[in-house]
């Protein structure tokens, strides 16, 4: 690899739009496996899924792929929002930003932490407890009652349903911002990336967003 | 028409500065937004005041020289249209307009709305050229050209220079500008042959004059007055990519 | 007579066809260590500067660049449209150096010097494989082959282009190639550099006085040489279709210091511009010469209906066809629409002056484009769909894509401009200054009257005459820079290899860049009450109204009394804000007017001497009962080449043109 790629702007891109992608993807099975709960038995498949992610070595390497995957995504995209806040120092008094650009495309940091400041909740809802607790060691605690217990908290679920929101904007610009940072450019296959990150950022949190919605309404018992 | 108008008043690149409000009485529709400008100058003038610094030259839209940030919006409300094209028919009687230089940190203001470019030069000199001495060429038409090459080429090599792509990002980012003349030469046969080192060299030195990173919001192509496309920035990143990969340096 | 003080060095080796090949092989050379130690100064980064200074560079010489504007790459060069000439003959349609050498003399209207331009024709071929190896993207077949366009003056394809936009790309190709040697340290760039005089050591030209336009600080350069690529002057007039900054002072300083001036009465007025919409319009933009193809120039027959669309109570799509005055046809059936330039214009304002102008200006004909659009494309579309007898409407909508896709972008830009769609109304046109034929006296090596110093592309009179052809200023200029002076320059350095730096210090320095100062302080300290562009449009006025597209010596002797009168209320009442010390668009200005004022009266004066009208030259005491130019080859055949005595006063000094390979003869287009 060349001497300092990723000192270079370009460089920086690529990681980004690396990491992010690796984390489009993490979301397709994190949501495919939770759309078990959906099967309505009680949580029965769901449970066994998840049993087997925590307990199995290649998952628990994967994971700390993908929290490297995070933590690259995380830290590049701070440098990055440094690195260009400073490339303008002195404002403008006025700016219609609106007629030339998308609020959301703008405002990526803000939406990446409004998610970070989601995860860090999530993950002590669940993660730490699957992992860090003997919460469910007895057996007769599942992972599956734990969400039902957690989303019985309408707080919760109100935030759970904004972080998705932000989640569904982050990726609105991000999965085809991806694409552009690595140079694939066609005119004829972007059209449809495009559309295909647009569905994809709405129907991916907006299922994500069912889950403690239906729990709390007590659709899935 | 009457129009009040706030501009951007600084000495030099030292000065603090601040906004002025006039207001100009005997508006034209017809005239350029440029005239207006000179309008107001030959009116500070008369009064015994320093005249509105300013740059242009053509006011044909093609130099690249003119530069203003028109309440919030690089060469004005319309698109694929330079300050000196714009009219002010485009502007209501009694409308009150902010005018702004151009802001970036590689883009210092000299002097009230004219700011210094030459970060753009040096970019150039990195990279952006063939090198062939003159006399060394062969015959034109040696080299065949497939249409659909030349005309994007051409597209991108309609780029004038004139920094409203940074003036527009909010990273303050100049990969527009520079994507253009990388993807010019790498869309024509003569550019091959320096098609690494190129990339590699314009990149590393649009990095060291300051501008920011860009994060694909597409202000830049949507204010950029020769309507240069965002596919020249992927075009970029690829041929970055690929030449920083396979560099052996 | 010939002057003493005039040699124009033409080589005397062989016919004109082998002059430049053998003068070539002749030139003294320069070993290349020698040439590390020359260093040439070069004003100007437009097409001439830019491929001069390249090209020199690559040669091994150091040079130095200066330019006004904030970048090489934005001098003036960059606004031309059409294309650029080279006689390749890529569509076998008979063209040849002989040709194209053939079509700028007569186009010039025999005032142009032979062997220049054969000499320019023969390079013409390498420019364009020259700017295709730098990346010029020229237009293109689908063979991947390079695509040619015909133009004004000539019955062959040999015009190249690249959209509407081939002076951008030609100089974009120089700017590259000046980039390249920037970064080899071959070049270095003085950007927002004004050059405000000459430095002459021992009758040789040393060096340069320049502006640092940013700091106000006066900067002394030496030089062994000395080359002016500074442009045209054809803002003498205040409103023209150059740019805003484009001006006469470069010329102008070396002018006064001894170099002669020739021919600056010919100046190029273009038929097709938008015209003047007020008393606020600061320059003109030029509409191209393309749409006589299509369009139809007429105004009002009845002097009533032009008052009455004057004052806006009509519209021009209220008169019927037999109301209106379609001059151009009724004048010159034979070529119609597509008479050359001068002609055009000249008719335009004959028009106007009769007061049948159809704008609020009273300055303005008709194009009108709504006859072919119906008629000719309407209809070809109608056969093409089958349809019998189509109204108008339906004709309408046939034609109007097949005129968008030719003439778009033209008409997208009058409807900036104007405001007005020029699909559903006639366009507004007037004529405008275009260009300068007219300028520094140089040899066929390019050098001025003051050896060491040369002028290349627009500010020197070389090749076109009396009037130019479309499309070969561009070829010129890269000419010029690229494929003549790298050689030429070298008979002058060959004898300075042994001429050290002069240091900056030396007293022909000091008493320069006194000259400058003194001029700036007097201008900033008149403390007056008017602008600088008071007094240029009204300097403006008097050069378009009586040194304009038709003169005579009436108006020319008032016009010379009338600019020495404005030029001394200029230098009493002018008043420029701010200092010296700082960035002063102002300042600059009122040094370039300055000039400017000095360079009309020349301009009047060499008008009021040639007893007969050529090109763009038209006397009105001299034309053929028909109203037609009337040249005088038995008393003019001469490049007049004034020389600077003092305030109002030059000597005429006479370079006789002889014709050995072409027959003078008269143009007509009845
Ligand atoms: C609208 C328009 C369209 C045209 N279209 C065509 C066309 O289609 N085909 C064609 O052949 N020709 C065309 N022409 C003519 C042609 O463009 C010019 O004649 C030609 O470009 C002149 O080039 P140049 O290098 O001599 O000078 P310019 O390009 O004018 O460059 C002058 C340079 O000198 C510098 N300079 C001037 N004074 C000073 C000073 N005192 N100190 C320092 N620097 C100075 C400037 O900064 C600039 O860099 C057109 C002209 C116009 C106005
Ligand atoms: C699962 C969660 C996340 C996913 C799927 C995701 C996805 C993406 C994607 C695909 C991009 C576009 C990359 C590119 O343009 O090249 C992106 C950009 C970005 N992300 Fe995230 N991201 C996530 C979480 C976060 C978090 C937690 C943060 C910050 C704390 C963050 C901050 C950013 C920023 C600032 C950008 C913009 C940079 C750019 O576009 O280049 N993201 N993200
Ligand atoms: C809103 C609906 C969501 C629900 C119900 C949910 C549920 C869960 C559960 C139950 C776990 C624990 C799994 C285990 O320990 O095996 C988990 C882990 C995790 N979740 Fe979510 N999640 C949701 C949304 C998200 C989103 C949007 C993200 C990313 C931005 C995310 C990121 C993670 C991560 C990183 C882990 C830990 C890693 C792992 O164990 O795989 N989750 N989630
Ligand atoms: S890319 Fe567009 S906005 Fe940027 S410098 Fe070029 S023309 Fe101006
Ligand atoms: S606006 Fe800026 S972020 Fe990139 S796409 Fe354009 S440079
Ligand atoms: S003044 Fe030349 S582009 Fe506006």
């Amino acid at each position: 690899m060349a001497k300092g790629l990723f000192s270079y702007s370009i460089g920086k891109k690529f990681i980004m739009g690396l990491t992010g992608l690796f984390l489009v993807l993490f979301l397709v099975v994190h949501c495919g496996i939770n759309f078990l709960v959906f099967l309505n038995d009680g949580g029965e498949t769901f449970n066994a899924a998840a049993e087997f992610m925590a307990h199995n070595w290649i998952m628990r390497t994967l994971e700390i792929g993908l929290f490297l995957g995070f933590i690259a995504h995380i830290a590049q995209s701070i440098i990055l929002t440094m690195e260009n806040k400073k490339a303008r120092k002195i404002g403008y008094a006025v700016s219609n930003a609106n007629a030339n650009s998308k609020w959301y495309s703008r405002s990526m940091s803000l939406l990446g932490i409004l998610i970070l400041m989601f995860l860090i909740i999530h993950l002590k809802h669940f993660w730490i407890v699957s992992r860090f607790t003997d919460h469910f060691s007895s057996g007769d605690e599942t992972l599956y009652m734990e969400m039902k217990e957690v989303f019985e908290n309408p707080i919760v679920v109100v935030i759970y349903c904004l972080a998705m929101i932000a989640l569904a904007y982050h990726l609105m610009h991000g999965f085809q911002s991806a694409f552009q940072s690595l140079g694939l450019n066609h005119k004829k296959y972007t059209p449809i990336i495009k559309k295909m990150g647009l569905i994809y950022s709405i129907l991916i949190p907006f299922i994500f967003a069912l889950m403690p919605l239906a729990f709390y309404f007590q659709i899935i018992k | 028409m009457k129009i009040t108008l706030k501009v951007w008043r600084q000495k030099n690149k030292n000065d603090q500065g601040k906004f002025e409000t006039y207001q100009l009485n005997e508006i034209s529709e017809d005239m350029s937004f440029l005239e207006m400008f000179d309008v107001l100058n030959e009116q500070l003038i008369n009064e015994n005041k320093e005249p509105i610094a300013f740059d242009h030259d053509c006011r044909e839209g093609i130099c690249g020289m003119c530069s203003m940030y028109i309440n919030g919006r690089p060469h004005g409300p319309l698109r694929g249209v330079t300050t000196c094209q714009l009219h002010m028919r485009s502007f209501k009687d009694g409308d009150t307009i902010v005018v702004e230089p151009w802001r970036a940190n590689a883009f210092p203001v000299i002097k009230d709305l004219a700011v210094d470019r030459t970060q753009f030069d040096r970019v150039m000199q990195a990279g952006g050229f063939v090198s062939v001495n003159t006399g060394s060429a062969q015959d034109a038409n040696a080299l065949l050209v497939p249409k659909d090459d030349a005309d994007k080429a051409f597209a991108a090599a309609a780029c004038i220079g004139c920094g409203a792509c940074v003036a527009s990002c909010k990273n303050a980012s100049a990969m527009l500008f520079v994507s253009a003349k990388i993807s010019q030469f790498a869309l024509l046969p003569q550019g091959q042959a320096e098609k690494k080192q190129r990339v590699l060299d314009m990149v590393s030195q649009m990095d060291e004059e300051g501008f920011g990173n860009c994060t694909n919001t597409g202000a830049c192509e949507a204010e950029c007055p020769k309507n240069i496309s965002l596919e020249n920035i992927a075009r970029m990143n690829r041929e970055y990519l690929c030449a920083s990969l396979s560099s052996e340096k | 007579m010939a002057s003493s003080k005039l040699d124009s060095k033409i080589p005397e080796n062989g016919n004109v066809e082998q002059k430049w090949t053998k003068y070539r092989s002749t030139v003294p050379l320069i070993n290349p260590a020698n040439k590390r130690s020359i260093e040439v100064i070069v004003i100007g980064s437009g097409l001439a500067g830019a491929s001069a200074a390249a090209s020199l560079a690559e040669l091994g010489y150091k040079v130095k660049v200066f330019c006004f504007q904030d970048s090489a790459r934005r001098a003036h060069s960059i606004a031309a449209q059409g294309g650029i000439n080279a006689a390749k003959n890529y569509q076998n349609d008979g063209d040849s150096v002989y040709r194209l050498f053939y079509d700028t003399v007569k186009g010039g209207d025999y005032r142009s010097r032979e062997a220049n331009v054969y000499r320019l024709a023969e390079v013409s071929a390498s420019i364009i494989d020259q700017c295709v190896a730098q990346g010029v993207p020229f237009a293109r077949e689908y063979g991947g082959y390079l695509s040619n366009r015909s133009f004004g003056g000539t019955q062959v394809q040999r015009t190249f282009y690249a959209a509407g936009q081939t002076g951008q790309q030609l100089l974009l190709g120089a700017y590259s190639a000046l980039m390249r040697q920037v970064n080899l340290g071959q070049v270095q760039m003085y950007t927002r550099h004004e050059m405000l005089n000459t430095v002459t050591i021992d009758g040789k030209c040393r060096g340069v006085i320049a502006r640092n336009l940013i700091t106000g600080e006066l900067e002394r350069h030496f030089g062994h040489a000395v080359l002016l690529c500074s442009g045209g002057y054809g803002n003498v007039f205040f409103l023209s279709t150059n740019a805003m900054g484009s001006n006469a002072t470069a010329a102008w300083k070396a002018h006064k210091k001894g170099a002669f001036m020739a021919n600056p009465c010919f100046t190029q007025i273009h038929p097709t511009c938008i015209p003047v919409s007020g008393e606020h319009q600061s320059k003109l933009t030029l509409m191209s010469e393309s749409l006589r193809n299509d369009g139809r120039i007429w105004v009002p027959k009845k002097i009533e209906d032009a008052k009455a669309i004057r004052e806006g109570k009509k519209n021009p799509n209220d008169l019927k066809e037999e109301e209106r005055d379609y001059y151009l046809e009724r004048r010159y059936p034979a070529f119609g629409n597509l008479v050359p330039r001068d002609v055009a214009s000249r008719a335009a304002k004959e028009r106007c002056d009769a007061g049948f102008g159809v704008n609020a200006t009273g300055e303005a004909v008709y194009l009108d484009f709504a006859y072919n659009l119906k008629y000719k494309y309407g209809m070809i579309e109608a056969h093409k769909h089958g349809i019998k007898n189509p109204t108008e409407e339906q004709l309408r909508k046939l034609g109007k894509p097949i005129v968008e896709e030719k003439y778009g972008n033209l008409f997208d830009m009058y409807k900036q401009i104007t405001g007005v769609d020029p699909y559903d109304n006639p366009m507004m046109i007037y004529p405008a200054v275009h260009y300068t034929m007219g300028g520094l006296w140089v040899d066929y090596n390019l050098m001025t009257t003051i050896p060491g110093l040369y002028a290349l592309g627009e500010a020197n009179f070389s090749d076109h005459g009396a009037n130019r052809l479309g499309a070969s200023a561009l070829m010129q200029g890269l000419a010029d820079g690229y494929f003549v002076i790298p050689y030429t320059i070298g008979a002058y350095l060959n004898g300075e290899i042994r001429t050290k730096p002069i240091s900056t210090t030396h007293e022909a320095f000091e008493k320069a860049e006194n000259e400058v100062k003194e001029q700036i302080s007097k201008l900033l300290n008149i403390k007056g009450t008017h602008s600088v562009d008071h007094f240029h449009k009204k300097l403006g006025k008097i050069m378009w109204e009586k040194c304009g597209m038709a003169r005579n010596s009436k108006g020319l002797q008032e016009a010379i009394q009338e600019i020495r009168a404005l030029r001394e209320e200029f230098w009493k009442d002018l008043r420029v804000p701010g200092t010296d010390k700082e960035f002063n668009p102002e300042l600059e200005k009122a040094g370039r007017v300055a000039d400017f004022m000095e360079l009309g009266e020349l301009m009047c004066i060499d008008a009021l001497h040639r007893n007969e009208s050529c090109g763009g030259h038209f006397r009105e005491e001299f034309q053929t009962e028909e109203g037609e130019a009337l040249r005088d080859d038995a008393n003019f055949c001469y490049a007049a080449a004034w020389e600077y005595k003092e305030t109002n006063n030059w000597e005429l000094h006479k370079e006789e043109l002889k014709f050995e390979n072409i027959k003078i003869a008269q143009r007509s287009y009845k």
